[in-house]
C-alpha cells in the first residue's frame, strides 16, 4: 500500500530525513517510535503533504501514485488520514460542518453520494458513541476551547468517520490520561481490519499496550535503524534508545 | 407661469434636444448641478413646495462645505458638474438580452443562487422593471396596508403623506448634517418609506434592491422609517451594480427613528460593484444612516455585510436619547483586491441606562485596506450608561490593512464603557488541517472565514444570513494562494 524509498527531506537547510527506507502492507499495523528530534512527527508530515518540509531525494508510492506529487486534499480523497499531534483549533467552525463537509469531500471522489445532514448525523452519533464523546461536541468550534484529550479523541471521531484506508497516528498519546488512552485506543482498534494500514509514530511503549502493532520501526537522527517485531518495543521500553544507536554504530 | 420658469423650461428642453435626439423613452438630466437641476427633478415628481424648499435649503448649504478628508482611503477626485443627478428608465439603453451580459457577472449571480428572472433585472437587461432612481414596485403592499403599514416608494410618501414625510424627514440626519448628506438631501431621487403605527408588529420583512444601472448617474436614495410606539419593523436592503469602468458615487441617506417601546432592526448586504482586480472602476458608497431611539425602551439594531465598492464609507449610527433604550451595530466589512473600506459606527448615549453594543468583524484580503472607526459618546444625562465593543479584524495574505480607530468620550462616571480588539491571520495551519480532511483550500478559507464571521451572521434574516455567505466566497475567490 505505502512504499518509501531512500526518502530525504529537510526543512530550511536542516536535514531532517536522511534516507527513510519502509513498506506497510494493507491490514498492518507500524509502529515508528524513536527519541525527540528523531524525525517521527516529519515523517507524519511529509507523508500528509504539509508545507514547509523539501524532498531532496527518494520517492513515496501510494497505491500506486506517487504520493509526493498529490495536494493535501487529494491525499484526503485518496484514504490517507493523519491524526494531528497538535490538532488546530477553528473558531466559529461548527464541529459537524467540519466533519460533514470533510466526509462528503472524501464521498465526492469516491464516487458516492453525499450524506445529507440526517444520515449523517445518525453516522456521527454512532462514532461518538464508540470514542464515548458527547453529541455537544458536534455543536461546537472545532477543537475550541478543547481539553487535550478531547482534541485527540476528536481527531480519530474524524478518523472513523472518515474511514481512511491509510491512518497516520502522530504523538496520539501524548497528553492523554490512562483513561482517555483507553477510549482512544479502542476507537483505533475498532477501525484495523484487513484492508487499512496504520503507522502511528510515538514516544512511548505504552500506547503499544493497547494498540498492538505487527512492526515496530526505531527511527533516529532520520534513519529507520532498527525493525522488529512486538518485542522490540518492550526492549525499548527497558533499554532506551542508546544501545540501538550503538548497534547501528558498529554496523 | 413666470418668465423665468419659461426659460427654465426651454432651457431643459434644449438640454434635452442635445443628449438624446433620437431616444423618446430616456428621461435622464444632463450632467450638472445647480437650482434649475433641483426644481426639475422636484417637478417631475409632482412634490410639495415644503419639499422643493427643502431640497434648496439644503443645495445653498452644500455650496458652503468642503468634501471631508478625515477618511482613511486614498479617493479621486469626484466632479460633482459630470454627474446626472436624475435617471429614468431608459429601455435602449444597456443589453437586450441575458446574451448580452458579461458572463463573468452571471457567473456571479449564479454562485449567489439569484433566480433567472432576477438575473437578468440585477444585470441590468432592460425589462419592465424599473430601476435607477425609481423605485421597484412594492409587491406586498395591499397586505401591509391592513396591518395599517405605510411602505412605498419615498416619492410616493411624499405626494401620499405630505404630513409624516414633513414631521421626520431630517429629523435625525438634518440637511445640514455633512458633505454628503447634504448632497442627497438636495438632489435624492428616490428610496423607502416605512411608517409602523402604533402598537403594530410588521407582519412580514420588509425589503427593497436598491440598484444603480445607468452609467453616470449617482444614486441618492433616501429612507426614512418610523416605528410608532410599541411596534416593530425589520427591513433587509440589499445592494447590487453592474460592471462599469468608472467610479459612481452612491450617497444615500437612512433615517430611523422608534419612539416608545418600539424597535427596528435594519440589515444590509451591500455588494456594489468594487472594481476589477486592478482597482478599476467601483461604487463610492459614502452613505449617512442614522437611527435615533427617540422613546423609552425602544431599540435599533443595524446588520452590515459590506462585502462591495470600491470605497466604503459609512456609520450606522444610534442615538439613544428614550430611557433604557438599546443600540447595536453588528458588521462584517470585506477589502479585498484594491478595496477600501472604513467604516463602524457611533453610539451617542444621552438618555438614562442606555445600551450599546458595538461587533464589528473586518476581513482584509489582497490589497484590501479595512478600518473601524467608531465612537462611543456617554453624555453627562445617560446615567448608568453601558457600552460592549468588540473588534476584530482578520488579515489574508501580506499586502492589505486593517486600521482601528475607536473614539470613546464619557462625560458620566457611572458608565460602564468595554473594548475588545484582536487582529488575526488566517493561520497556514488552520488551512493545512482543513485540507488534510478532503476540504479544497477555497472552501477551507470559506469555511474559516464564515466562523470569523458567525457573531454577526447570526444577527442577519435566515435567506439573507446564506446570501451573505455566499458573497463572501465569491468576494474571497482567489485571495489565498
Amino acid at each position: 500500500m505505502l512504499s518509501i524509498r531512500d526518502l530525504h527531506a529537510q526543512i530550511g537547510a536542516r536535514k531532517i530525513l536522511k534516507g527513510i527506507n519502509l513498506e506497510v502492507r494493507a491490514g498492518e499495523v507500524h509502529a515508528i517510535m524513536g527519541p525527540n528530534g528523531s524525525g517521527k512527527s516529519t515523517l507524519a508530515s511529509v507523508l500528509a503533504g504539509r508545507e514547509g518540509y523539501e524532498v531532496t531525494a527518494g520517492s513515496v508510492e501510494y497505491l500506486g501514485r506517487n504520493l509526493l506529487e498529490m495536494e493535501p486534499e487529494e491525499r484526503a480523497h485518496a484514504g490517507v488520514f493523519l491524526a494531528f499531534q497538535y490538532p488546530v483549533e477553528i473558531p466559529g467552525v461548527n464541529n459537524a460542518y467540519l466533519l460533514k463537509a470533510a466526509l462528503n469531500a472524501v464521498r465526492r471522489q469516491r464516487g458516492e453520494a453525499e450524506l445529507d445532514a440526517f444520515e449523517f448525523l445518525a453516522l456521527v452519533r454512532d462514532k461518538m458513541q464508540l470514542m464515548q464523546m458527547d453529541e455537544s461536541f458536534l455543536n461546537r468550534g472545532v477543537n475550541e476551547g478543547f481539553s487535550g484529550g478531547e482534541k485527540k479523541r476528536n481527531e480519530i471521531l474524524q478518523m472513523a468517520v472518515l474511514e481512511p484506508k491509510l491512518a497516520l497516528l502522530d504523538e496520539t498519546d501524548s497528553g492523554l490520561d490512562i483513561d482517555a488512552l483507553r477510549v482512544v485506543a479502542s476507537g483505533v482498534n475498532s477501525l484495523r481490519g484487513p484492508d487499512r494500514a496504520i503507522v502511528m509514530v510515538t514516544h512511548y511503549q505504552r500506547l503499544l499496550d493497547y494498540i498492538e502493532p505487527d512492526f515496530v520501526h526505531v527511527l533516529s537522527d532520520g534513519q529507520i535503524l532498527k525493525s522488529g517485531g512486538k518485542s522490540l518495543a518492550l526492549e525499548l521500553e527497558k533499554r532506551g534508545y542508546d544501545w540501538v544507536r550503538q548497534e547501528a554504530r558498529v554496523a | 407661469m413666470s418668465s423665468q420658469q419659461q426659460g427654465l423650461d426651454a432651457l431643459v428642453a434644449q438640454k434635452y434636444r442635445h443628449g438624446f435626439v433620437t431616444d423618446i423613452e430616456s428621461d435622464t438630466v444632463p450632467p450638472g448641478l445647480d437650482e434649475d437641476v433641483i426644481r426639475l427633478i422636484s417637478r417631475k415628481k409632482g412634490e410639495p413646495q415644503f419639499m422643493l424648499d427643502w431640497r434648496l435649503q439644503a443645495y445653498r448649504h452644500w455650496l458652503t462645505l468642503h468634501e471631508p478628508d478625515w477618511a482613511h482611503v486614498r479617493i479621486a477626485p469626484i466632479d460633482y458638474q459630470s454627474i446626472s443627478y436624475y435617471s429614468a428608465p431608459k429601455k435602449k439603453d444597456g443589453p437586450k438580452s441575458l446574451d448580452e451580459v458579461d458572463p463573468k457577472l452571471l457567473a456571479t449571480y449564479e454562485k449567489l443562487g439569484v433566480p433567472l428572472h432576477e438575473r437578468a433585472r440585477l444585470a441590468g437587461v432592460a425589462v419592465d422593471a424599473v430601476f435607477d432612481s425609481v423605485s421597484v414596485a412594492t409587491t406586498f403592499k395591499d397586505k401591509l396596508a391592513k396591518a395599517g403599514v405605510i411602505f412605498c416608494p419615498f416619492s410616493d410618501a411624499v405626494r401620499d403623506h405630505p404630513a409624516l414625510v414633513e414631521r421626520y424627514l431630517g429629523s435625525v440626519v438634518p440637511y445640514t448634517d455633512n458633505f454628503f448628506a447634504t448632497l442627497n438631501s438636495a438632489v435624492f431621487t428616490d428610496g423607502s418609506f416605512v411608517y409602523v403605527p402604533k402598537g403594530v408588529r410588521c407582519p412580514m420583512e420588509l425589503s427593497t434592491y436598491f440598484r444603480i444601472n445607468a452609467a453616470n448617474t449617482g444614486q441618492f436614495e433616501r429612507t426614512l422609517i418610523i416605528a410608532d410606539e410599541g411596534s416593530h419593523v425589520s427591513y433587509l436592503e440589499g445592494c447590487t451594480a453592474p460592471m462599469r469602468d468608472e467610479n459612481q458615487l452612491h450617497a444615500a441617506v437612512v433615517e430611523l427613528v422608534a419612539l416608545a417601546d418600539a424597535s427596528i432592526k435594519y440589515s444590509t448586504v451591500q455588494n456594489w460593484y468594487p472594481g476589477d482586480e486592478h482597482g478599476v472602476g467601483g461604487i463610492y458608497n459614502f452613505v449617512t444612516k442614522r437611527g435615533e431611539c427617540r422613546g423609552a425602551n425602544s431599540r435599533i439594531s443595524w446588520t452590515q455585510v459590506e462585502t462591495g465598492s470600491a470605497i466604503t464609507w459609512k456609520y450606522p449610527s444610534c442615538v439613544l436619547t428614550g430611557e433604557n433604550s438599546v443600540g447595536e451595530f453588528y458588521s462584517v466589512a470585506l477589502a479585498n483586491h484594491y478595496q477600501q473600506a472604513d467604516t463602524g459606527t457611533k453610539m451617542i448615549h444621552i438618555g438614562r441606562n442606555t445600551r450599546s453594543t458595538i461587533v464589528s468583524k473586518g476581513i482584509s484580503a489582497g490589497r484590501g485596506q479595512n478600518t473601524y472607526r467608531g465612537l462611543v459618546k456617554i453624555l453627562p444625562s445617560a446615567e448608568g450608561a453601558r457600552n460592549y465593543t468588540q473588534c476584530d479584524s482578520l488579515l489574508m495574505g501580506d499586502k492589505c490593512g486593517a486600521h482601528t480607530f475607536p473614539y470613546m468620550e464619557i462625560r458620566n462616571p457611572s458608565a460602564v464603557v468595554e473594548h475588545e480588539a484582536t487582529t488575526s491571520r488566517i493561520a497556514d495551519d488552520q488551512l493545512f488541517y482543513c485540507r488534510s480532511r478532503g476540504i479544497s483550500e477555497e472552501d477551507a478559507v470559506n469555511m474559516i472565514v464564515n466562523g470569523f464571521c458567525r457573531a454577526v451572521f447570526k444577527e442577519l434574516p435566515m435567506e439573507f444570513a446564506v446570501e451573505a455567505q455566499n458573497l463572501l466566497s465569491v468576494s474571497l475567490e482567489g485571495a489565498v494562494g
